[in-house]
Parts: C-alpha cells; sequence; structure tokens
C-alpha cells in the first residue's frame, strides 16, 4: 500500500476475528471502500472478503528466480568456455551436467533475497519509512478496519453507524 | 470462501459395476493377447535381424546379464518383473501415505484416506508372482544367481561377485523378499482393520492405535524400501552399486503411488463419488506430485551428478549401458523418463489454478504414471534382455494384465467400505479445508 499523505481515516476496532469477518462483508456490501484491515494473526478467507485481486507474489518470485537461473548460467558459461578455458576432470569446458547445482543454488538466493526484498517494499518496511500504525493493539489482541474517508463518498457519521451495527467495540478518527 | 461449503453427505457406496468389471476383463484379455503375440514374434525370430546389425556397437564388455543364455522367455520374464516391481512400489506407496499421514496427524487427507487404503490390497498378488518369477527366472535375470561365480579358481569365477555372497546369496534372499511383503502387507491389514472397526464403532482409540502401527510401519519401510529397490532392481546389474539407489527408488514409487491415488480421486469425483473432496484437498495432491517429482529428479540428478563428475569406469559404465550400449536402444526411454518425471509436471503444475484443474491434473497424472514405467524400464531392461530390449506387444500386453489386474483390486478394495472414513477423528478438519 502506498503511503498516504494527509489522510483522514476512521478506523473501527473489533475484539473477535469471526465478527471482523462478517463485519468486512457487511460493509463492503454496504458500498463503503475498506482501505485495510489489521489483525494479530492470519484470518482464513479475509483477502477473499476484502475483495482483494490474486497476489502477484507468485510471479515476482518466478521473475527472480528466472533472473538467478540465467545470471548463474551465463556466468559459468562465460568464465569456463570462452574468458579462460579450462578442463577440470576431464570435461568439455562447457559441460552442462556440472552447472546445475550452481544454477539451483543461485535461483534459490535470488528468489529468496528478491522476496524479502519484495516483502519491504510492499510492507513500507524500508529504514527510512515511518509505518503506518492505525492502533497498536492491533499487534496484541484487537482487529483494526482502516476506511480512508478521502475515498468514500459517504458521511463520516454515516460510516461510523455503518461500523458499529457490524459490530464494532470502538471508532477512532486517526490523521496521518 | 471459508466456512461456506455446503458439507454434503458422507455415506457414499461404491459400486464396482458389471461395465467396469467388463472393461477390465476385456482389457486383460487384450493384454493376453498381446503378450501371446509378442512372445510368438520373439519365439520365431521376427525383428531379431535388426539387432545383429547394431550388434558391433553395443557395449558387450559391461554386460554381465544372462549374455550368452537369452532367448525370448528372458524378454517375458523382464517384462512381469518390470511390472511387478513398479505395482508393488504403487501398492505399498499407499501403505506409506496413510502411515505419515497418520505420523503427522494430518486432517485434510482423511476424506481421501480411503483410497491409499484400498492400495496395498495388492501386494500379495505381487509378493506371489515375484517370488515365483524369481524361482522359475532367477538365473535369467539375475547373474549373481549364477554358482560358477563363487567357485574360486573356476572358469567363471567373479572376485567382486564373489565378494557380495554375504548379502547376495538365494537364500538370504528369499528370506528378504517374503519378509518384505509379509510385513508391510500385516501392517496394512492391523491399519485397515482398525478403519474400518472406526466406521462402526467410533471414537478416537482407533486413531492411536493406527498411529502407533503406522510408526512401526514407517521405521521398517526406512529399511526395506532401501534394501527393496538394492536387491530387486539394483542386484541385476550385480558389479555396479549406487548408494542413493534405495532413496531413488522410494521416490520414484512415492510419486507413482501419489499419482495414482490422485487418479482415483479425480475419477471418482467425476463419477459423482466423493462429493466431500473440494479444491482445496486436489490442490494438495497437486502439490504433493508437484514437489515430490522434484524431489525424485533431484535424488535421481544426485545419483548421476556424481558418477558423471567422478568418471570411475565401474560407475560409468552404468549410464554409458544407457546412452549409447546395446545400439543406443536405450538412449530414448532415457530421455523420455527425465522429461516426463521432471520437465513435464514441473511445468504443468507449476501454477495454483494448474493444480485446481482437473483436466490438467490428470495430465500430469498420466505423464507422472507412464514416466515412472519408464524409469522402472531403463533401470531393470539393460541388465537382462540388453540388446533384445524393445518396446513391442509384448511390453504393452503385460502393463495392460498388471494394470487391470491392480484396478480390479482397488475397486473390489473400495467396495467394501464407506467411501469417506466417517468416524475419522480429524474428518471435520478435512471437510473445511480451505487453502
Amino acid at each position: 500500500m502506498a503511503t498516504p499523505v494527509n489522510s483522514k481515516f476512521l478506523v473501527g476496532i473489533f475484539d473477535d476475528d469471526d465478527v471482523v469477518l462478517k463485519a468486512v462483508r457487511e460493509v463492503r456490501e454496504s458500498g463503503v471502500r475498506i482501505h485495510e484491515v489489521y489483525t494479530p494473526f492470519p484470518i482464513h478467507g479475509l483477502d477473499v472478503a476484502l475483495g482483494h485481486p490474486r497476489s502477484r507474489l507468485g510471479i515476482a518470485a518466478f521473475m527472480f528466480g528466472l533472473t538467478g537461473c540465467i545470471t548463474a548460467l551465463l556466468l559459468m558459461s562465460y568464465t569456463e568456455k570462452f574468458d579462460w578455458p579450462m578442463v577440470v576432470g576431464g570435461k568439455d569446458s562447457f559441460s552442462f551436467p556440472i552447472y546445475i547445482p550452481i544454477t539451483f543454488e543461485l535461483t534459490v538466493l535470488f528468489t529468496a533475497l528478491g522476496m524479502v526484498a519484495t516483502f519491504i517494499i510492499s510492507n513500507n518496511m524500508g529504514p527510512t519509512v515511518k509505518p503506518l500504525m492505525f492502533d497498536l493493539r492491533t499487534t496484541d489482541n484487537k482487529f483494526a478496519m482502516a476506511i480512508d474517508l478521502e475515498k468514500n463518498s459517504l458521511q463520516e457519521t454515516a460510516i461510523e453507524s455503518i461500523l458499529k451495527q457490524s459490530g464494532a467495540a470502538e471508532v477512532n478518527v486517526k490523521q496521518f | 470462501m471459508a466456512s461456506v461449503h455446503a458439507i454434503p453427505s458422507l455415506d457414499e457406496q461404491y459400486e464396482f459395476t458389471a461395465e467396469a468389471k467388463r472393461r477390465l476383463i476385456i482389457g486383460g484379455v487384450v493384454g493376453v493377447a498381446l503378450v501371446a503375440i509378442g512372445s510368438f514374434l520373439l519365439a520365431s525370430g521376427v525383428g531379431e535381424h535388426a539387432h545383429e546389425a547394431v550388434q558391433g556397437h553395443g557395449l558387450s564388455e559391461g554386460h554381465e546379464g544372462a549374455h550368452g543364455h537369452y532367448t525370448w522367455m528372458t524378454r517375458f520374464w523382464a517384462n512381469v518383473w518390470v511390472n511387478s516391481v513398479y505395482f508393488t512400489g504403487i501398492a505399498v506407496a499407499g501403505m506409506f501415505f496413510l502411515s505419515y499421514n497418520y505420523l503427522a496427524q494430518a486432517g485434510w487427507s482423511s476424506v481421501i484416506k480411503r483410497i491409499p487404503e484400498a492400495m496395498p490390497a495388492f501386494l500379495p498378488v505381487m509378493g506371489i508372482i515375484m517370488l515365483a518369477t524369481f524361482l522359475i527366472a532367477g538365473h535369467d535375470l539375475f547373474h549373481w544367481t549364477h554358482a560358477e561365480l563363487y567357485v574360486k579358481g573356476g572358469e567363471g569365477y567373479d572376485p567382486i561377485i564373489a565378494g557380495k555372497k554375504g548379502f547376495l546369496n538365494t537364500p538370504f534372499f528369499l528370506g528378504r523378499m517374503i519378509f518384505y511383503f509379509v510385513s508391510w502387507y500385516f501392517l496394512w491389514r492391523i491399519l485397515r482393520n482398525y478403519s474400518l472397526q472406526e466406521d462402526l464403532n467410533g471414537g478416537t482409540e482407533y486413531y492411536y492405535k493406527s498411529m502407533k502401527f503406522g510408526v512401526v510401519f514407517l521405521v521398517i519401510f526406512a529399511v526395506t524400501s532401501s534394501t527393496a529397490a538394492w536387491d530387486l532392481i539394483m542386484s541385476i546389474d550385480t558389479h555396479w552399486f549406487s548408494t542413493m539407489f534405495g532413496w531413488y527408488t522410494l521416490a520414484s514409487w512415492h510419486v507413482a503411488g501419489l499419482a495414482t491415488m490422485t487418479l482415483v480421486v479425480v475419477m471418482l469425483k467425476e463419477q459423482g463419488y466423493l462429493q466431500a473432496v473440494n479444491q482445496s484437498h486436489l490442490h494438495d495432491l497437486g502439490k504433493f506430485i508437484f514437489a515430490f517429482s522434484i524431489f525424485w529428479t533431484y535424488v535421481w540428478f544426485a545419483q548421476f551428478m556424481l558418477i558423471y563428475y567422478a568418471n570411475l569406469p565401474e560407475e560409468t559404465i552404468y549410464y554409458r549401458e544407457r546412452f549409447s550400449g546395446y545400439g543406443g536402444i536405450y538412449l530414448a526411454p532415457f530421455f523420455v523418463n527425465l522429461f516426463l518425471n521432471f520437465v513435464f509436471p514441473f511445468l504443468v503444475l507449476m501454477t495454483r489454478d494448474a493444480k485446481r484443474t482437473t483436466v490438467l491434473l490428470k495430465v500430469a497424472c498420466w505423464g507422472v504414471l507412464v514416466g515412472h514405467y519408464f524409469d522402472f524400464y531403463t533401470n531393470i531392461m539393460p541388465g537382462t534382455v540388453g540388446e533384445h530390449g524393445g518396446f513391442g506387444p509384448i511390453e504393452f500386453g503385460m502393463i495392460l494384465i498388471f494394470a487391470c489386474a491392480f484396478i480390479w483390486s482397488v475397486s473390489t478394495q473400495l467396495t467394501k467400505a464407506n467411501l469417506i472414513a466417517k468416524n475419522h477423528p480429524l474428518l471435520e478438519e478435512a471437510l473445511h479445508h480451505d487453502i
């Protein structure tokens, strides 16, 4: 999520994972756009209820892996075959089977490092970035549903009553 | 989609229809006819002239099989052996799957538990066929059974094979073979009985007992899967050995068993059974096949790579025979094996959607099943029939006979119990399985 600047949020706090899952469906049905839901642990089916599109992490991982794979093959074939041809163990200087272990290692290494980088960037966790914290209790036992008021046409009071109706224990305003 | 599935009825009785039986019998009869035709052609020498031309290129120095004594019967028995090893593996993989799922206390698999449970019933048939084959045609298939190899100073004395006598001798070999089949089969009978009693009485007592016997099986199988691989396959190439071979064969058996299981689940589902199996279960089975295809490749490559790198003549001869030996007839099966067991399932089952699409799942399963037949084919054929190998009516017929018998056995077992283990303590978890 991109960092919103000067945004005003309405934050509904829930006590129970089943309630928040049900609330997400109800709030969306009443036409309110939800910014994000923050939970202390993963809730099954929450991403579906929020209507998030299918994650593209798999594609990213595949691309990182492919990069590592090609890098390894190019590096080894260039050094062993063209730059400084070498005969090791009586093999041809280009012998594909002996490249496979290193190709595998670099594929895994690039994928792992790439996914860590993706994780840090997509979760706003860079060293200088100040993370959005809607409610500190979401790291403990509460569930927070954040609603960006500027992206919703409904009035603040109307959204507040929708949240209350769907089971929010409290509704706070948060300004960044 | 969590907790929004409607849970369908759990009472499902599989019916082994007369139509299905008729088809299996026809399949079996066609198989017998093909084997008869193939045997007749081989016995009358049709196609043999093609081999004479290539014999000059064959690597005869590395071949240690029943060279001088080849008759068409050798190829017949070699085919019986390939199929026996293959279907024994698939049958015992069912028991393996059950056991580690008990050990891991896996919930999701309880809904499809009856399918792996139906597979090991084929083990006694395989055990009897393999014992009979060994007793009848042991000298044709296993070079080490020849007595003259062990006569010191004799003409046929082979110091390397004589050094292995402590392990490779007929009484010990027979004893081990009987132990494998008896221990695998009876441990399966115990789990099966508990499972059937659980259906009637319920409770968690049977679950914990099954877990105990599952662990006993895993401990026994950890050793016997390796030794069975040495005995049934590796000892054919008596001079050669590989420390990866036990793992490699286990991986092959396991993934072939998983593909069979998945295929049965998908087919039952298409016939309207197994209503409680949802896409998440299929996804998990798909992941299993995907993962263990890669595991197989990893072990296959680990074995190949060390031999390739070290380049020791007594080890490389094994791959030499398959690459260019015997006029190169094993080169195609060798690469078909690698393609169907690695490249094909890897690409077909990579995406999430593919694992949830029954058509792609079936395609991948068939690929893996055909691929692992060729795995055992390339392991067994060069050492037994050498340059007389090939792929003709006798091979097709033998696969048909064994496959029809196996399907018959599994179908019969499926009719003996409710298709879903309805009192399994973790069934509730499986019914709500959602990933």
